[in-house]
């Protein structure tokens, strides 16, 4: 890390009253009962893999992210043309990124490692990430640190992000979504590129998350 | 300073104090053109995007009825749900504090910022930093809390307060918003652009160069959470530019602090929450980023992880058998934005880090209605429901106002100083005790009739009807008296 | 069919003639009418201004005077919702005859939407806050106003919003609630129509007022009214 990690003075054990704050909550619930949770909403859409695709695929549009549904063998030509259209001079890749994705692309390639710091991927333009979950309905990506995923700085600290779904990752729903992710993973769920509503509720994308958001969406075997 | 100051400027804090009561600052708020331009034309845009992306789901109804029964059930088991959030997180890594109430609060949050003298900590927008009144109280430290939600730096680097959960300068416009930008920016950070506009695609870029910076060199983050589940001991953060992921991703150390309320029992209730939330505040079928992170995992993020749970007077609101429906609340702000009362007034008339309906029937749960800041809330509604019906978590707030305001009524009584309302309320009942007190008080009224026609101004509080209204003609005959001429007695 | 009305203390006293023109509907209709003479007031106003107890017993009382009645019409969302809705809050365990606020009485009960009546003018209807969501009664007085003779209906912008009378809101805070109605009276006059329609006295009252105040050439007017036109 160039930045020096936080010094600390003394290790820090939990302060305040714990018992004073739960002997409060016990006299304030002492007569209320739990209901029972009426669960009569969607849990799935109903519908097949291609229609599933096809609404991923347009509602991650509607987010004006990019979006290409490609057959596995073009995954390589697709990354080299997107970051070469998009003029992305540098990416960074988790370590265990298949180098077949690579073999087009002319950017500079930096395979992420514990000493590169925030600074340091403040300088790379773009990064390739695989994906967890994609979510029809919503146009959700759910990224879970797994398999070429990597940690969340280096999907959110360069201004493009090139995210592969596989077709297979993809539900029609977010409980179905919430059903395949464990709750103790980093998980990041990104809808469309970054985007405030800050000024006179007026939608702009692109703030201090990447700017640039494009997903292929891998099918075949 | 900027020069578009509102006319309105509260002090932060706990209460917003130094604030008229709401009456009075309804009153100011209604004579500022600007504001009241600037807050219909964004609560116009998202209603109606709202009313779409909620429209696009069959199941809603359905949705709200689960959220409504999840917070009830994380409350009834409140004690067990923060008990079992305390281990699993501290399980994963972090260490969890417990807050009794404001003062508490801060004095851990400055505890651990000392520990590691630090001197500046970023903060990603979070209700429960805000009421505590934690930026105020670090700086008298000399700690300066950078916040970077584009709307929260609109309103810190303008020296202003926010008057709404989700857009806090929904009172400012975009020529507002560039000015401030320019004046202010330089002399925290790196300076606005100098052919800055107020296209607010460019104003959002001058955010991102400016706060960029504090991402990379502060150790410390600030945040709230949206959630925080019991059974795993996750937190959830909901944004929208990749501030938050920020905050909760790039520093060494991250410190959350979380409303006790915020609990839900299992991380399946996200498939709920996750649902109803982003619809009914941005207006989006889901946010652009939500971070969700269980202690500390090594190798991604902060590696020193603590969470503040935070009272400072939940379980009073808890104990309230009709108010505690107010603790479902997930501050979406739906309610302020179909709100016609905070269409006009805005956020700052409610005196308080929490506005709008939600904020009406809160502030006097959480403090009591002792106070005239808090005694002036419920009655800051003209009842009309919208905010009940928009609510995704079902509160019913008209009929915690309504039962608020037997509370105020109550406390009157108590102080024994006499007041027209109750005199006019206890004439009125004794008149619609029977109804020939009534009907001989309507022929009374009949005779006055001819001369109340020439009455333009009233005293009292019912000159606050002829300020603006005329008085209605009063008939020469009641219903009543129409009724035994021409039908006679029937029963 | 033997219909009881609750006329409200308000149309009582200032607005006998929406009780009148209820009374017109009804009978046309082939209702037999019956005002029980003991009646007062529904207790909405003491207890929306925090004096429950009152309210309370201004609910057993309404009970009593209509103890057995078949159906209980009023011409009035807001006080047919207290009384339906909160009435069990104020006085648990009374026992209340069904009632109806009257554009669901005429197309629930009696299975009406044309009730017979004539008016030669154009309106927009303002659907009041209780009426709308404290009941629900969804499109029922546009039904019935669009089966009106030689009535043309305009749609009014911003519609659900509240007007802005809230009770003793209007007079607690009568600055906002003003304001809440010039923007209604704005909407309705962008409409063109020349009468403002709206199913409770209150906002009537209200809107009225403002009106009056602008020297409008618009009249606001009571449902039962137009429906009671053309006799």
């Amino acid at each position: 890390m160039s930045r020096d990690a936080a010094p600390r003075d003394r290790i820090i054990g939990p302060m305040g009253n714990k018992e004073q704050v739960l002997a409060a909550v016990r006299g304030a619930i002492k007569d209320v009962a739990a209901p029972e949770i009426p669960r009569g909403y969607t849990r799935d859409l109903g519908l097949d893999r291609a229609a599933l695709i096809d609404l991923f695929a347009t509602r991650v549009d509607d987010y004006r992210a990019e979006v290409h549904v490609i057959d596995r063998a073009e995954v390589g030509r697709v990354i080299g043309n997107v970051l070469a259209d998009r003029r992305v001079r540098s990416v960074v890749v988790p370590d265990d990124l298949d180098p077949g994705w690579l073999t087009t692309v002319t950017s500079q390639v930096v395979r992420d490692s514990a000493d590169l710091s925030a600074r340091d991927l403040d300088q790379i333009e773009g990064v390739i990430t695989g994906s967890a979950v994609g979510i029809a309905l919503t146009g959700t990506i759910v990224l879970d640190g797994g398999r070429i995923q990597g940690r969340r700085a280096i999907s959110l600290v360069p201004d493009t992000h090139l995210c592969v779904v596989e077709a297979d990752a993809i539900v029609g729903t977010v409980p179905e979504a919430i059903a395949r992710l464990d709750a103790t993973r980093p998980l990041t769920w990104i809808s469309g590129p970054s985007a405030t509503s800050d000024i006179e509720l007026d939608r702009v994308e692109g703030v201090h998350g990447p700017r640039n958001l494009v997903v292929l969406v891998v099918t075949g075997p | 300073m900027a020069s578009t100051q509102p006319k309105l400027q509260p002090k932060p804090g706990v209460a917003f104090l130094g604030m008229p009561a709401f009456t009075e600052a309804a009153h100011i708020a209604l004579g500022d053109d600007q504001l009241r331009r600037n807050l219909g034309r964004a609560t116009h845009t998202i209603r109606d995007k709202r009313k779409r992306v909620v429209g696009e789901l069959d199941d809603w109804q359905d949705l709200r009825t689960a959220a409504a029964a999840i917070k009830d059930r994380t409350l009834a088991d409140l004690d067990r749900h923060l008990e079992q959030f305390e281990a699993a997180a501290t399980a994963a890594g972090a260490t969890v504090h417990w807050a009794a109430d404001a003062d508490e609060a801060v004095r851990i949050s400055l505890e651990i910022v000392r520990a590691h003298r630090a001197t500046d900590v970023i903060k990603v927008k979070s209700m429960a930093t805000q009421e505590v009144g934690l930026n105020e109280a670090f700086a008298e430290q000399g700690i300066r809390a950078w916040e970077t939600d584009l709307a929260e730096l609109i309103v810190q680097l303008g020296g202003d307060t926010p008057s709404h959960f989700l857009v806090p300068a929904i009172h400012r416009n975009r020529e507002e918003i560039r000015q401030i930008f320019i004046d202010e920016m330089g002399s925290v950070g790196r300076p606005a652009p100098d052919d800055l506009t107020d296209e607010p695609r460019r104003l959002a870029e001058a955010a991102r160069l400016h706060l960029r910076e504090k991402f990379l060199d502060t150790s410390i983050g600030f945040s709230g959470a949206n959630f925080a589940i019991a059974e795993t001991g996750t937190l959830v953060v909901l944004e929208s530019e990749g501030n938050g992921r920020m905050c909760l991703t790039l520093p060494d150390v991250l410190v959350s602090m979380v409303g006790i309320e915020k609990l839900l029992p299992t991380f399946s209730d996200l498939e709920v929450l996750m649902q109803v939330l982003p619809r009914s505040s941005t207006a989006e079928r889901m946010n652009p980023y939500t971070t969700m992170w269980t202690g500390v995992t090594e190798g991604d993020g902060p590696q020193e992880m603590h969470v503040i749970l935070l009272d400072n007077g939940r379980t009073r609101a808890l104990a309230d058998n009709t108010g505690r429906q107010a603790l479902r609340c997930i501050r979406c702000s739906a309610c302020l934005n179909v709100c016609p009362v905070y269409e006009r007034v805005g956020g700052h008339a409610y005196g308080s880090v929490y506005p709008g309906p939600i904020g009406a029937i809160l502030n006097p749960l959480l403090h009591g209605v002792s106070d005239e800041h808090d005694a002036a809330l419920p009655y800051a509604s003209s009842l009309c429901g919208a905010c009940f019906e928009a609510c995704p978590v079902k509160i019913d707030i008209p009929s915690v106002l309504i039962e608020q305001r037997a509370e105020v009524v109550e406390e009157r009584a108590e102080s024994g100083r006499p007041n027209a309302e109750s005199l006019a309320m206890r004439v009125a009942a004794w008149t619609f005790a029977d109804h020939r007190r009534l009907e001989r008080a309507q022929k009374l009224a009949g005779k006055t009739g001819p001369v109340a026609r020439h009455v333009r101004r009233l005293p009292g509080l019912l000159g606050g009807w002829t300020a603006s209204r005329d008085l209605p003609p009063i008939p020469q005959e009641s219903f009543h008296e129409w009724w035994r001429r021409t039908r006679g007695e029937q029963r | 069919m033997k219909v009881s009305i609750f006329v409200t203390c308000l149309a009582d006293t200032l607005f006998p003639d929406v009780g009148r023109a209820t009374v017109t509907v009804l009978e046309r209709l082939g209702c037999e009418v019956d005002f029980p003479t003991a009646q007062t007031c529904c207790g909405q106003m003491h207890m929306n201004t925090g004096y429950a107890r009152p309210a309370g017993e201004m609910v057993r009382s309404f009970a009593e005077t209509f103890a057995g009645a078949e159906a209980v019409v009023v011409p009035s969302g807001s006080c047919t919702g207290m009384l339906r809705v909160y009435g069990q809050d104020v006085a648990p365990g009374v026992h209340l005859p069904p009632v109806y606020e009257l554009s669901e009485f005429l197309i629930d009960v009696l299975g009406v939407t044309d009730v017979g009546a004539k008016f030669d003018a154009s309106v927009t209807y303002h659907p009041t806050c209780h009426s709308l969501r404290l009941l629900g009664v969804g499109d029922r007085p546009y039904r019935l106003l669009e089966a009106v003779e030689g009535l043309e209906l305009k749609e009014l912008p911003e519609a659900e919003q509240c007007c802005g009378f809230g009770g003793t809101f209007a007079l607690k805070n009568a600055e906002v609630s003003s304001a809440m109605g010039e923007d209604k009276i704005d909407n309705a006059l962008s409409t063109g129509a020349e009468v403002l329609v709206v199913s409770d006295s209150s906002c009537m009252m209200h809107l009225g007022g403002l009106l009056g105040r602008r020297k409008s050439s618009v009249r606001s007017m009571h449902l039962a009214e137009i429906l009671a036109a053309g006799d």
